[in-house]
């Protein structure tokens, strides 16, 4: 048997020295992704430092700003009132990822840190440089329709998996860590990265960086939301292309808008250009079309997944149509 | 559900599933649900590579791992007496031989078994299972049949001949035509309950298994033919299967290895495969090309039908199916030909798999009616009218009974036919677009052999007896229908005992004949005990004993839940204790064996399905809003569990026409998706209202009971059907399954 050490700590710098002290030590939030690589053999920790016992699971307002612990559930957050109330794009987000048993064990931290769904990824006997870097990259030239049409390198075409960062990289939210060096502020769109040399590493954290909440700043978004998954079933599948949309619609105007996309790269995609020209034009479809299109200058297919040039433009329309209720 | 339209009498009571309580509460015992003393668990190591030889096999570190007690490779498997010898002929394959895990060093797929280690936990056995290491002299592997048609041939034996009647590819000469292709991936049955078998050896030549087999003495054959025993040496037991889809059809190698690794041991050993292995291991529906050449004069008529068909089968046996049969008797044609081929891969075996080749056929089929309708410019339901067989067009034969007429009809009216545009595009709701369509199943009905024991006791309870088992259609609940309504008894006194060599032989449970089959033969025996009791009661001093000595018959009385009574004079009566009582009886008993003759008819069961769906042209979403499933299966035994199967059947159909895809990457010759999260089946969101309505009139000929079959044509037209509603919505035919949005915003 892989034997492993397992220990429960309470407070974050027992948690954050625990794996300092540590190599082969790895923090287990609610398990539902690192039981499963542990069992496929693609992560092998010696130690499992459980977390769940840290007071991070309070979702509360801190001044003009919605602040939600790391530990917080999945489902805790998609039904919580005040998430729902001022942030409701982020419970859309959240319902539409796996089932309701999943949500109940997986954390906000959890479910940012999960990897890549790639099937060469969880097969330990295929070649894929993210898990074993310079076996080559199995997907590129192999079976890559669930895979990246943005930012992808030749290392790597692989595609984050989460739901939930959609939302987050949309709504401009901050990561809190802290970690052996002190507590660090990351930018939502700063935390996960491209592959390019380095598909091993799929964020910005270092190691011994904890992740303690997610901060997400007031904004007008919460009328305009909608977030559209499209997969290969009605629930229970990742999203072949997904897409946050949220509008501060003031008449047919667009005030201010976020706009990302899911399952189309290495990191949650947000969509800034499209943003930029959508901003002070009027709700339309022809206008939602042309922000499509600016949204998906630099995609690129790699054959089976070449569907998703077509797919995610016309996502992103009907997102925009459905939030904002024109075109 | 509809009633009142065709039948010749109500459908019976709506009967719960009689094991219905012991499964929900988990008393239901699967195979590997059995527990004994000191059992020990197997975990089969697979190859990495899919064609080859093992060069060398390392075994060292798993045999000294703790727990093991052996690890079986082919260099220490115990030499069983017919182990690498010739074909099995109890078992499905037309041809070839089948595979022995462990008998050479030669691979023929990826995942094959190279290593059974035995280990006293299930965890201990995982473990040590990854310690073995193989070395493999590589060969050149082929997975993908597009890539192989060049070695497409006609299967060995009689029934895979090209077949023409009329003129040869008769259709190319008809004034309206098409030529189409079509594509069926591998599918795989993914029963919930894995493949999975208990064995264990009182001394050296006698031994009892439970395994995951919808045949019990068909398994007991294999392993009797594997270990040169006498068939009652071996005891094989398999009363509930958690579903089976086809996957159980026959004894699988691992089945063969874990009764070895039993012996080895001397201790009862469990192996469960791993749900990786379900993908890799037991079995699936095929890749399969095919081609359609349909024509109909001006008018409608066909004028002819050629069908082909390029199937895979394994590198070491011939697996065949019925897939271009359906198109010589489903219409009247005067031209058909049909041509069936095989083509050997690096894969495991196919295996049946629900609606066997006529699911894929059927596909090509009424797509491809589908697909001439239109070109017509006739409704398709109003073209398959006019292209009706009124007799088996293959053979000249009356059918026994057919019923697909009255099956358009109820469908068409349920699903709202007549909404249907005959433009595709032209119904939308909002920016989705609407869509109906339709698709006929067929499947031969037929009635096999089997022997049924009656044992009716004292307190009017009644135990039926038979080595059938019920993987899930409700068997046991159509047994205890059918004797309820001849022996007058309530359910709840019957008791349906199965699933074990050690009762009477009863048949394999498929090919939607199991109804047919013991249904029949419950009421043979029904009827030949309710003779033997009014025999008893009408000896002379008896209590119902008849003037002048006369034989009384069961005609002559009422049989109910206390015993009988006269018909003429209600008063006159006994119960059954002291019926027995007088007889000295502890237990009035029968065995009766029950067939089917050859009759001068075609028997075929029916079914037509229709669906609405809507699609999002944008995006390609498919939601499916209505499914209304007809069959035509002769007499509806158990109404409830008759639904159950239709409505698993238009899952099943589901997701065969829109997710299920076994994804194989030929450069390693390896599937990618072999688990339930990236294999993809449907979920309760992706299903909706499923009508079942049933035609329920009586096969005269077939059997006492007048039932069909209705396993098959549950799942057989409905993915043409959903692909035909596709095409109905947009416009676009998509000819390879399964539609997902890739293919349709591509197209
Ligand atoms: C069948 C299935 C379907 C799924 N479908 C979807 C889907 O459709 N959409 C979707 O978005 N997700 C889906 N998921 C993924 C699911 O959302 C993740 O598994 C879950 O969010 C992970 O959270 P967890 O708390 O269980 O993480 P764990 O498994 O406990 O941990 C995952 C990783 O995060 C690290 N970690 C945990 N907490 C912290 C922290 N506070 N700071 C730093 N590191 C941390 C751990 O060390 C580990 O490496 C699916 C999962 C399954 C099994």
């Amino acid at each position: 048997m892989i034997n492993f050490n397992y220990l429960r700590v309470s407070t974050t710098k027992g948690a954050v020295d625990a794996i300092v002290r540590d190599s082969a030590a790895q923090w287990i939030a609610g398990g539902t992704n690192l039981i499963d690589l542990m069992k496929k053999g693609v992560m092998s920790p010696q130690k499992l430092v459980d977390i769940n016992n840290l007071p991070l699971k309070e979702i509360k307002k801190e001044g003009n700003k919605l602040v939600i612990g790391a530990l917080a559930l999945n489902s805790a957050v998609a039904d919580n009132e005040l998430v729902r109330k001022e942030q409701p794009l982020l419970s859309l987000a959240l319902q539409a990822g796996a089932s309701a048993q999943l949500r109940n064990m997986a954390t906000v931290g959890g479910n940012m840190m999960q990897r890549t769904r790639c099937p060469y990824f969880y097969n330990p006997d295929m070649p894929c440089n993210k898990r074993e870097p310079g076996t080559g990259c199995g997907a590129l030239k192999g079976f890559n329709r669930m895979h990246a049409i943005f930012g992808a390198s030749d290392k790597c075409i692989a595609v984050h998996p989460s739901d939930m960062s959609i939302a987050l990289v949309a709504l401009d939210s901050t990561v809190l860590v802290s970690g052996p060096k002190g507590d660090r502020r990351i930018p939502f769109q700063n935390f996960h990265r491209l592959p390019g040399d380095l598909p091993q590493k799929d964020n910005t954290l270092e190691r011994g960086e904890l992740i303690v909440a997610v901060e997400i700043p007031d904004n007008k978004l919460n009328k305009n939301v909608h977030y559209l998954k499209v997969r290969d079933r009605a629930s229970y599948a990742f999203a072949l292309v997904s897409v946050a949309a949220a509008v501060d619609l003031q008449g047919d105007t667009i005030k201010d808008v976020r706009l990302a996309m899911g399952g189309v790269a290495h990191k949650p995609w947000r969509l800034m250009e499209a943003e930029l020209f959508l901003k002070g034009k009027p709700a339309s479809e022809a206008n939602f079309r042309e922000a499509a299109a600016l949204a998906m200058k630099d995609a690129k297919g790699y054959g089976h997944n070449n569907f998703k040039l077509k797919l995610a433009p016309n996502t992103l329309v009907e997102a925009l149509k459905t939030a904002t209720g024109k075109g | 559900m509809k009633q009142d339209l065709f039948f010749d009498k109500k459908i019976p009571d709506r009967i719960n599933r009689v094991d219905g309580r012991a499964k929900v509460t988990g008393s239901a015992a699967y195979a590997a649900d059995h527990k004994m003393q000191n059992t020990v668990y197997g975990f089969l190591v697979g190859s990495t590579v899919a064609k080859g030889r093992i060069k060398s096999i390392d075994t060292k570190a798993a045999e000294r791992a703790p727990g093991v007690l052996a690890v079986i490779t082919h260099l220490n498997a115990p030499k069983l007496p017919s182990y690498t010898t010739g074909k099995d002929p109890s078992q499905p394959p037309t041809g070839g031989h089948p595979l022995r895990f462990f008998s050479s060093d030669e691979v023929f797929y990826y995942d094959q078994a190279i290593a059974l280690v035995i280990a006293d936990t299930y965890e201990r056995v995982l473990h040590a299972s990854k310690l073995v290491k193989a070395q493999y002299e590589k060969a050149v592997h082929q997975t993908d049949l597009d890539a192989s048609l060049g070695k497409a041939k006609v299967p060995t034996g009689p029934r895979f001949e090209d077949y023409t009647r009329g003129e040869k590819d008769g259709y190319k000469s008809a004034a309206v035509k098409i030529e189409q292709e079509y594509y069926q991936p591998i599918d795989v049955h993914n029963p919930m309950e894995p493949a999975a078998i208990m064995a264990f050896w009182e001394g050296q030549d006698k031994v009892t298994v439970y395994t995951k087999t919808q045949g019990v003495q068909a398994t007991q054959k294999s392993i009797s033919d594997a270990f040169k025993l006498p068939l009652e040496n071996i005891t094989v037991n398999a009363e509930h299967i958690g579903g089976a889809f086809g996957m159980g059809l026959r004894t699988w190698p691992y089945e063969i290895a874990a009764v070895m690794g039993a012996k080895k041991v001397g201790k009862p050993l469990k192996l469960v495969l791993h749900r990786e292995q379900m993908f890799t291991n037991v079995g699936y529906r095929p890749a399969t090309t095919q081609k359609i050449g349909l024509g109909a004069t001006t008018d409608g008529k066909l004028v002819g039908l050629t069908h082909d068909a390029t199937a895979n089968t394994s590198a070491y046996e011939e697996f065949t199916e019925a897939t271009v049969n359906m198109s010589r008797f489903l219409y009247a044609c005067p031209n058909v030909t049909t041509r069936y081929r095989i083509v050997p891969l690096n894969i495991v075996t196919p295996i049946w798999m629900r609606g066997p080749g006529e699911a894929t056929g059927s596909f090509a089929l009424e797509s491809a009616m589908d697909e001439l309708a239109y070109q017509l410019k006739l409704d398709p339901v109003e073209f398959r009218l006019r292209n009706h067989a009124d007799s088996d067009p293959e053979n000249g034969l009356p059918w026994s009974s057919k019923f697909l007429k009255e099956c358009y009809q109820l469908g068409a009216d349920a699903i709202g036919w007549k909404d249907r545009k005959l433009q595709p595009g032209t119904s939308k709701d909002g920016d989705w677009l609407i869509g109906y369509g339709m698709g006929t199943g067929s499947f031969g009905a037929f009635r096999g052999a089997a022997t049924v024991k009656a044992m009716l006791h004292p307190d009017g309870k009644l135990i039926l007896q038979c080595s059938v088992n019920d993987m899930g259609p409700g068997t046991a609940t159509m047994m205890t229908a059918v004797a309820s309504d001849l022996m007058g008894l309530p359910v709840n006194k019957i008791t349906v005992q199965m699933g074990s060599t050690l009762l009477p032989p009863g048949p394999m449970q498929g090919g939607s004949t199991v109804t047919a089959t013991v249904g029949s033969a419950v009421h043979d025996v029904c009827l030949a005990l309710k003779e033997q009791i009014a025999t008893l009661a009408g000896k002379e001093g008896a209590a119902i004993s008849k003037a002048n000595a006369q034989q009384l018959k069961a005609a002559d009385l009422v049989f109910s839940e206390t015993g009988v009574a006269s018909k003429t004079d209600a008063s006159v009566r006994v119960s059954y204790s002291d019926l027995l009582k007088q007889n000295n009886l502890p237990v009035i008993e029968l065995t009766k064996e029950s067939k089917g003759t050859k009759l001068p008819y075609s028997s075929y069961s029916y079914s037509v399905h229709f669906v609405k769906l809507r699609v999002h042209p944008a995006t390609g979403r498919i939601k499916i809003d209505h499914v209304v499933s007809c069959a035509d299966a002769g007499t509806i035994v158990s109404a409830k569990t008759a639904e159950g199967q239709m409505m698993g059947g238009a899952v099943g159909g589901i997701g065969m026409a829109l997710m299920e895809d076994l994804v194989i990457d030929h450069r390693f010759g390896r599937p990618i998706n072999n688990n339930l999260g990236d294999y993809h089946v449907p979920v309760n969101a992706d299903i909706p209202s499923v009508d079942v309505l049933f035609v329920n009139k009586k096969d005269p000929y077939l059997n006492p009971i007048g039932a069909k079959g209705l396993g098959e044509i549950a799942l057989v037209g409905v993915a043409p059907a959903i692909a035909n509603a596709v095409f109905n919505a947009t416009g676009k035919r998509i000819r390879s399954l399964p539609i997902t949005q890739d293919k349709l915003l591509e197209a």
